[in-house]
C-alpha cells in the first residue's frame, strides 16, 4: 500500500507511460497543423498517383518532394492505407485538401509510426547502467529517462501539433545508438544507413558514426595507453560495414541512377538557394550574428550613419523562405557556413579517434556533431535542435554534469520552438506542456543527483528564470504595445537571440567536458 | 510535502487535458435557433450586463425567459456579469443586447473556454490538491496518484470543457466545504457550501449530509454547552451568506418569489431528455408522466428520495465522522439523482464528486462507478460531437486508476469494505463467500456492456420505429448499475457502524 501502485508491479509503469502519452497525442488531433501537413499530403499524392520517374520532377504544388527516396517509399506505403480513408487526398491537384478524414488519417499515421520510437526508448533504457538502483520508482534513472524521451516536449509539439514524422525517425536513430551500446555494430550501422536515406538531416551526425565504427569496430585492439594498434585492422569487418552501407544506398538511389535522375534528386535534397536562416530564426550562431546586424542597422539609421534607401527591404521574419542580405556585417555564403561547421565538428571527431571512451564517448561526439552543425549550419530549422536534445537525454541520467548541460540545452532549445505555434488556441497548450516537461526534468534530475553539488550556478538559474519574463513580454505584452507594427520582428529576434545564448553555452560546456575528461582506460570501465 | 514537483506535474497534466478537450466542439455549435448550453451561458452574460438586477429573472421584451432565461441562483448571475465585463473590454459585440444572439466565432469560443479554465484553476483544482494533501495514512506518492485520478475524471472535464458549463465552480465550492468541515473549520466549510448552493441549486443534493454531519457534531459536543454555540455560529453563517448573496432580490417579495420559481421549475415535468434514473427508465414500460397528475408525481418522487436517503442521514447524525460523511454524500446525491423530480443527466456529476473523494478508500468500486457515470452521459456527449475526447479521456482515467491503485488486486471483501457485512450474512448463510468473485464478474460484464453499447450507438443506425433505442438502452443499463451502487454504498455505511464498534472494543 505504501508505495505507488505500479511501483510494485515492475514493468507496468513503462506501458502506462506509453499509453498516457499516446492518449495525449490523440487529444492533440484537433489542434492547429502547419503547412507541413499539406507537404506530407502532397507527397502521399505524388508517390501514390505518379510513376517513380516523376517523383522528383513533379512540381504542381510548391511543396515538392525534398526528402530522400526511402521516405518517398514510406509515403507510398502509407498511401495504400490512406485510400481506405479518403481517396481524394491522393490527388496531386487537390491542393490544400484537408477533410476531417484526411486529418484523422495523417494524425494517426504519426501516432502509429511512433511505435518504433517507443520500442527504441525501451531498448535505450536497457543499455543505461542502473548504477544506483533506488527503491523509489520515480527516482530510478530508467524511469526518468523514459519520461524524458517519451514525453519530450519538442517531439510532441513538432510531430503532433505542427505535424511531421520525426517520431519514428528519431526512433531509428535511438535504436541504432542502442545497438551500438549493445555492441551489435553491424545492425547499428545498417539502421543508421536506412535512416540517412529516410531524412538526410541526419548527415550532420554521420561523422560520429563513421569514425566510431572505424575506430572501435574495424580496429579490434588498442595499445595499453589507449591509442590505436594499427595492425589490428580487420578487413572482414570493414568490408561488411562497407557492403551494408553500399547495399542500402544502392537500394535507395539505384532506381534513380538507372533513370539518370540523380542530379535532379540531389538538387531537391540540398536546396542551397534557400536563405541563411529559416523563416523563423533557429537559435544558433547566425541568429546572434543577424541580430547584431539588425541592432547595428537600427542604431545606424538612428545616428544617420546609414542611408535608408540602400537597406534591402526584405525582412528576415516574413513567412516565406528567401534570400537575406546583411546590412552592416558581411553577408555569409554557404561555403563559409560549411567551413565553420567542419571546423566546429573537427575537435570532437579527433577526440573520438584519439581518446575512445566506448559508446558513451561516441554518444557525446554524436551530440557535439549535431550541436555544432546546428550552431553553424546553412538554413537550419529550429526543429533540428531535437537532434541534440534526444540523444542528450541518454547522457543526462548518467552524470550530474551532463544533467546540468542537458537541462540548459533542452529548456532553451524547447523554448525556441515556441514561435512554431503562433495560434491563440495552442498558446495554453504549448505553455502547459513546456511547464510540464521543464518542471519534471529539472526536479527529477535534481532528485536523482541530490547528493552531488547543485546542478546550476546562479548565472544558469538566472538565465533559465529569464525565459518566463521573455515569454510574458513576447506573447502577452508586446502585441498590445505600439511597437507591434514598427518592430514586428522583435519577439522573434529576442526569442532566438536569448535561446541562442543558452544553446551556445551548453555547446561550449559540453565541448569542454568532452575535451577535458580523462580517457576511459584510466577511469571506470564502461 | 516533499513530492511537490510530482503534484505540480499532475496539476499540469490535468490542465493540459482540460485545454485540449476544450478545442473540440461545444453544445449547440452552429445549431440555430436554440443552440445549447454554450449559448445559454453567453446569453446570461448579455442579460446580466445590459439589464438592471431587478429584471434578470423576469420575462420582458428584453429578456425572453423562453430563450435560455436565467434559472440558476444569484452567484451564477454575478459570475456571468463578471465575465461580461471582461467580454466588453475584448469585444462588445459578444454581449450586445438582442444582436448578439447565437454569436459564434473562434475568438469567442476561446474566451468562453478560458473563463471555464480560470474558474476551474481558481476553485476546483486547488481544492482537489489540498484535499489529497490532507488525506491521512498515505505516502506522498499515493496522494499524488490520487490527485491525478480525481483531476482526470472524464465526466467533469467533458461536461465543462466539451459540452460547456461551469460545474467546477459549484463542485469546487462544495469540495472546499467538505474540506473545511472535515478539518474542523466548520464555519468556513459551511460558508463554502453556501456559496456552492448559491451557485447551483442542484447542490441541494449534498445539503442533507452537510446538515446532518454538522448537527451531529453539535450533538456530540453537547447541546447545552459548546455544541449550542457552534450551532448558533453555523446558523448565523448560513443566514448571513444567503442574505449577502440574495441582497438585491430581497427588496420586494415578488422578486424573491420569482427567483425561487425560476430555480425550481415544477412545471417542467418529472424528467427531461434521457436520464439514467428511475422515472425515465420506468417510462419504457409505464408512462407515469402521462398517467399521474403532476402533484402526485411530485409527492411520489419526494417519498422515494426521502426514504432512500433516510438511513444514511440518521446514521450520520448519530455518528458524525468524516468517513461516514463522505459516504453519505455519495448515497444522498445518488438517491436524489435516481428518484427526485426533474433531474438532468449532468447531475450525475454531483454524485461523482463525493465518489472521487472515496477513491482512495475503495478504489475498485469508485473507479467502476466513475466509469459508469461517464457512460450514462453518452447520449449527451455524442450529441455534442465529443466521441473522440470521450473515448480518450475515459481510457486515460481508467489507466491512471488501474496503475496507481492496481484496482484489480483490490477486490477482497476487506478492500471492498464489505467484511462486516459478509460476516453478518454468514451467520445465517455460512456459504456466503463468493461476494468478491460475483463483484468481479459484474464488473467485467458491466464493462463489456458499456463498450458494446457505445460501439452500437456509434456505428449502427437505430430502427426507424425506435429512433431513441440506443440512448434509452444506455440510460436503462446505467440506471440498473447506479441502483446497484446505491445498495452497495448503503451497505458500506450501515455495516461500517458495527465494524467501528468492533474496532473500539479491540482498542
Amino acid at each position: 500500500m505504501a508505495a505507488l501502485g505500479f511501483a510494485a508491479s515492475g514493468g507496468n509503469w513503462f506501458s502506462a507511460l506509453v499509453l498516457g502519452v499516446t492518449l495525449l497525442k490523440c487529444l492533440l488531433i484537433p489542434t492547429y497543423h502547419s503547412t507541413d501537413f499539406e507537404v506530407h499530403r502532397n507527397w502521399l499524392a505524388i508517390t501514390h498517383s505518379l510513376p517513380i520517374s516523376q517523383w522528383y520532377y513533379e512540381a504542381t504544388s510548391e511543396w515538392t518532394l525534398d526528402y530522400p527516396p526511402f521516405f518517398a517509399w514510406f509515403e507510398y506505403a502509407l498511401s495504400h492505407v490512406a485510400k481506405y480513408f479518403d481517396e481524394e487526398m491522393l490527388n496531386v491537384h487537390n491542393l490544400n485538401y484537408n477533410s476531417s478524414k484526411t486529418i484523422l488519417f495523417q494524425r494517426f499515421s504519426v501516432i502509429f509510426t511512433d511505435a518504433l520510437f517507443v520500442y527504441a526508448v525501451h531498448e535505450c533504457c536497457k543499455c543505461i547502467d542502473g548504477k544506483k538502483a533506488s527503491k523509489e520508482l520515480t527516482e530510478k534513472p530508467k524511469f526518468i529517462l523514459s519520461v524524458l524521451l517519451l514525453w519530450n516536449f519538442g517531439l510532441l509539439i513538432v510531430d503532433h501539433i505542427h505535424f511531421q514524422y520525426n517520431g519514428f525517425l528519431f526512433g531509428l536513430m535511438l535504436l541504432s545508438i542502442a545497438r551500438l551500446f549493445q555492441k551489435r555494430h553491424v545492425e547499428g550501422a545498417f539502421l543508421f544507413a536506412v535512416l540517412l536515406h529516410l531524412k538526410h538531416i541526419y548527415l550532420y551526425v554521420a561523422p560520429a558514426y563513421g569514425v566510431y565504427l572505424l575506430r572501435s569496430h574495424c580496429f579490434t585492439a588498442n595499445k595499453p595507453d589507449g591509442s590505436v594498434r594499427w595492425n589490428s585492422f580487420s578487413y572482414a569487418r570493414f568490408i561488411s560495414l562497407g557492403l551494408i552501407v553500399f547495399l542500402v544506398s544502392a537500394l535507395s538511389l539505384g532506381p534513380f541512377l538507372a533513370l539518370n535522375q540523380l542530379p535532379q534528386v540531389f538538387s531537391r535534397l540540398f536546396p542551397f538557394k534557400r536563405g541563411l536562416c529559416h523563416a523563423y530564426w533557429a537559435p544558433n550562431f547566425w541568429a546572434l550574428y543577424s541580430a547584431l546586424d539588425k541592432v547595428l542597422s537600427v542604431i545606424g539609421l538612428k545616428l544617420k550613419l546609414l542611408d535608408p534607401n540602400k537597406i534591402p527591404k526584405a525582412s528576415m521574419t516574413s513567412g516565406l523562405v528567401q534570400q537575406f542580405q546583411h546590412t552592416v556585417l558581411p553577408s555569409v555564403t554557404p561555403l563559409a557556413t560549411l567551413l565553420c561547421t567542419l571546423i566546429a565538428i573537427a575537435p570532437s571527431i579527433f577526440c573520438l579517434w584519439f581518446k575512445p571512451q566506448g559508446p558513451r564517448g561516441f554518444l557525446r561526439c554524436l551530440i557535439l556533431c549535431a550541436l555544432s552543425s546546428f550552431m553553424f549550419g546553412w538554413h537550419v530549422h529550429e526543429k533540428a535542435i531535437l537532434l541534440a536534445v534526444l540523444p542528450m537525454s541518454l547522457l543526462s541520467v548518467g552524470k550530474a554534469r551532463d544533467a546540468s548541460i542537458f537541462l540548459i540545452l533542452t529548456t532553451a532549445g524547447h523554448y525556441s520552438l515556441f514561435p512554431l505555434l503562433f495560434t491563440a488556441p495552442e498558446l495554453p497548450i504549448k505553455i502547459l506542456l513546456m511547464l510540464l516537461f521543464t518542471t519534471y526534468s529539472i526536479s527529477s534530475l535534481k532528485t536523482l543527483f541530490r547528493k552531488e553539488k547543485p546542478l546550476f550556478n546562479w548565472m544558469e538559474t538566472f538565465y533559465l528564470l529569464g525565459l518566463g519574463p521573455l515569454e510574458v513580454f513576447c506573447e502577452f505584452v508586446f502585441p498590445f504595445t505600439s511597437w507591434k507594427l514598427k518592430y514586428s520582428f522583435l519577439p522573434l529576434l529576442l526569442t532566438s537571440a536569448y535561446c541562442a545564448v543558452g544553446i551556445a553555452y551548453a555547446w561550449f560546456k559540453l565541448y569542454l567536458s568532452a575535451l577535458t575528461d580523462p580517457p576511459a582506460g584510466k577511469t571506470r570501465k564502461q | 510535502m516533499e513530492k511537490w514537483y510530482l503534484m505540480t506535474t499532475v496539476v499540469l497534466i490535468g490542465l493540459t487535458v482540460r485545454w485540449t478537450v476544450s478545442l473540440n466542439s461545444y453544445s449547440g455549435a452552429g445549431k440555430p435557433p436554440m443552440f445549447g448550453d454554450y449559448e445559454a451561458q453567453r446569453h446570461w452574460q448579455e442579460i446580466t450586463f445590459n439589464l438592471p438586477v431587478k429584471q434578470w429573472y423576469f420575462n420582458s421584451s428584453d429578456n425572453n425567459l423562453l430563450y435560455w432565461g436565467l434559472d440558476y441562483p444569484p452567484l451564477t448571475a454575478y459570475h456571468s456579469l463578471l465575465c461580461a465585463y471582461v467580454a466588453k473590454i475584448i469585444n462588445p459585440d459578444w454581449i450586445a443586447l438582442h444582436t448578439s444572439r447565437g454569436y459564434e466565432s473562434e475568438a469567442h469560443k476561446l474566451f468562453m473556454r478560458a473563463t471555464v479554465l480560470i474558474a476551474d484553476l481558481l476553485i476546483y483544482i486547488p481544492a482537489v490538491v489540498l484535499y489529497c494533501c490532507c488525506l491521512k495514512e498515505m505516502s506522498s506518492k499515493k496522494k499524488v496518484a490520487n490527485a491525478l485520478c480525481i483531476l482526470l475524471y472524464p465526466g467533469l472535464i467533458l461536461i465543462d470543457y466539451g459540452h460547456f458549463q461551469y460545474n467546477s465552480v459549484s463542485l469546487g465550492f462544495a469540495l472546499w466545504g467538505v474540506l473545511g468541515v472535515s478539518c474542523h473549520w466548520d464555519v468556513l466549510g459551511s460558508l463554502a457550501f453556501c456559496l456552492a448552493l448559491n451557485y447551483k441549486q442542484m447542490e441541494l443534493y449534498h445539503s442533507l449530509p452537510f446538515f446532518c454531519f454538522l448537527l451531529g457534531k453539535c450533538f456530540k459536543k453537547g447541546l447545552k454547552g459548546k455544541g449550542f454555540v457552534l450551532l448558533i455560529k453555523l446558523a448565523c453563517t448560513v443566514v448571513a451568506s444567503f442574505i449577502v448573496c440574495w441582497l438585491p432580490f430581497f427588496s420586494e417579495k415578488e422578486q424573491t418569489l420569482q427567483v425561487l420559481r425560476r430555480l425550481f421549475p415544477v412545471d417542467r415535468g418529472l424528467f427531461e431528455d434521457k436520464v439514467a434514473n428511475l422515472w425515465c427508465s420506468l417510462s419504457v414500460f409505464l408512462k407515469i408522466k402521462d398517467i399521474l397528475p403532476r402533484h402526485t408525481q411530485l409527492i411520489i418522487s419526494f417519498c422515494f428520495t426521502f426514504l432512500s436517503l433516510l438511513p444514511a442521514c440518521i446514521k450520520l447524525t448519530l455518528q458524525p465522522c468524516p468517513k461516514a460523511f463522505r459516504f453519505s454524500l455519495v448515497t444522498c446525491a445518488l438517491s436524489f439523482f435516481l428518484f427526485s423530480f426533474h433531474v438532468h443527466e449532468k447531475s450525475i456529476l454531483l454524485v461523482s464528486l463525493p465518489v472521487c473523494l472515496v477513491l482512495s478508500e475503495i478504489p475498485f468500486m469508485s473507479t467502476w462507478f466513475l466509469l459508469v457515470s461517464t457512460f450514462s452521459m453518452l447520449p449527451l456527449l455524442l450529441k455534442d460531437d465529443l466521441l473522440m475526447p470521450t473515448v480518450v479521456t475515459v481510457m486515460a482515467f481508467f489507466i491512471a486508476c488501474a496503475t496507481s491503485f492496481s484496482i484489480f488486486e483490490k477486490t477482497s471483501e476487506e478492500e471492498l469494505q464489505l467484511k462486516s457485512f459478509s460476516i453478518s450474512v454468514r451467520k445465517y448463510l455460512p456459504c456466503f463467500t463468493f461476494l468478491p468473485r460475483i463483484i468481479q464478474h459484474l464488473f467485467l460484464m458491466s464493462v463489456i456492456t458499456m463498450v458494446l453499447l457505445t460501439l452500437m450507438t456509434v456505428t449502427l443506425d437505430p430502427p426507424q420505429k425506435y429512433p431513441d433505442l440506443f440512448s434509452v438502452l444506455v440510460c436503462f443499463v446505467s440506471f440498473l448499475k447506479l441502483l446497484f451502487f446505491l445498495v452497495y454504498f448503503n451497505i458500506v455505511i450501515m455495516w461500517d457502524f458495527k465494524n467501528g464498534r468492533n474496532q473500539k472494543k479491540v482498542n
